[in-house]
């Protein structure tokens, strides 16, 4: 019997054959969107732990890769939902803050606080699209929606954003 | 400023505020945490309990019996 066929019919060998294989592609999917290593190390278990759960719904012949990429993609956003706001950026995570100016700085705390203010659905495609540059099928494979749709959803985030940010800018110049 | 360039503008801040993540690499083997996931919380048996059944049974029968309930369940939902 195949690996896949074995996991789906329970057996925890290939279930576990199967975690080993994706785990690190599971991880670094979900460090992408929540963007912090403690949560997408959790991420990665909730999301083989639903894989393991609904076993008997996999087809053993589909592609258990994309599968799994859109059952993260699932458990990342229920996180971003229920999350009050991201973490901030742990110390490894690249940082161009440091030596910049006050302008700057003060700029891209005002579109943090827009983006979290985002609903999750555009923050999520927000940040697989705009800022990890992912094409936009691979995001629709991955939410479970169409290519265009990701396409709306993008063009969404942005026009929210920028509303946002032009009232943000104009509270802060009346302060 | 047109929406286009305000457009291309707030990419850029927002890659600026948020850089895409360089270090993807997991730094350990999650099985044992998957294992322990495991035995906490075992994964249900994927099938309906009987009582689910009756119940389905007996609403069903009620509203065939009394059609008229239908809309005041269908409020209620």
């Amino acid at each position: 019997m195949e690996l896949l066929e074995r996991f789906a019919a329970g057996d925890l060998d290939a279930f576990e054959t199967l975690f080993r294989e994706h785990q690190r592609e599971v991880y670094a999917w979900a460090v992408r969107i929540v963007r912090d290593h403690g949560i997408a190390e959790d991420l990665t278990v909730e999301t083989f732990w639903r894989i393991y759960r609904f076993r008997s719904r996999f087809d053993p012949a589909g592609n258990f890769r994309a599968w799994a990429r859109r059952i993260a993609t699932n458990a990342a956003f229920d996180h971003l939902r229920h999350a009050r706001r991201e973490t901030e950026l742990p110390e490894d995570l690249p940082s161009a803050a440091a030596a910049d100016p006050a302008v700057l700085l003060e700029t891209r705390a005002r579109i943090r606080q827009a983006f979290f203010q985002l609903p999750a659905k555009y923050q999520l495609v927000a940040k697989l699209a705009l800022i990890e540059e992912e094409p936009y099928d691979k995001i629709a494979e991955a939410v479970g929606i169409s290519p265009a749709l990701v396409k709306v959803r993008v063009f969404r985030a942005v026009r929210i954003l920028r509303k946002k940010l032009h009232s943000l800018n104009a509270e802060a110049v009346a302060k | 400023m047109t929406n286009k360039e305000d457009d291309k503008e707030i990419k850029a801040h927002l890659k600026s505020a948020f850089p895409p993540v360089q270090n993807t690499e997991l730094r350990r083997d999650l099985w044992p945490q998957m294992l322990r996931k495991l035995d906490e919380q075992p994964a249900p048996v994927d099938h309906v309990p009987w009582f689910d059944w009756a119940l389905a049974a007996i609403l069903s029968a009620l509203l065939i019996i009394f059609p008229g309930a239908i809309p005041a369940l269908l409020y209620h939902l």
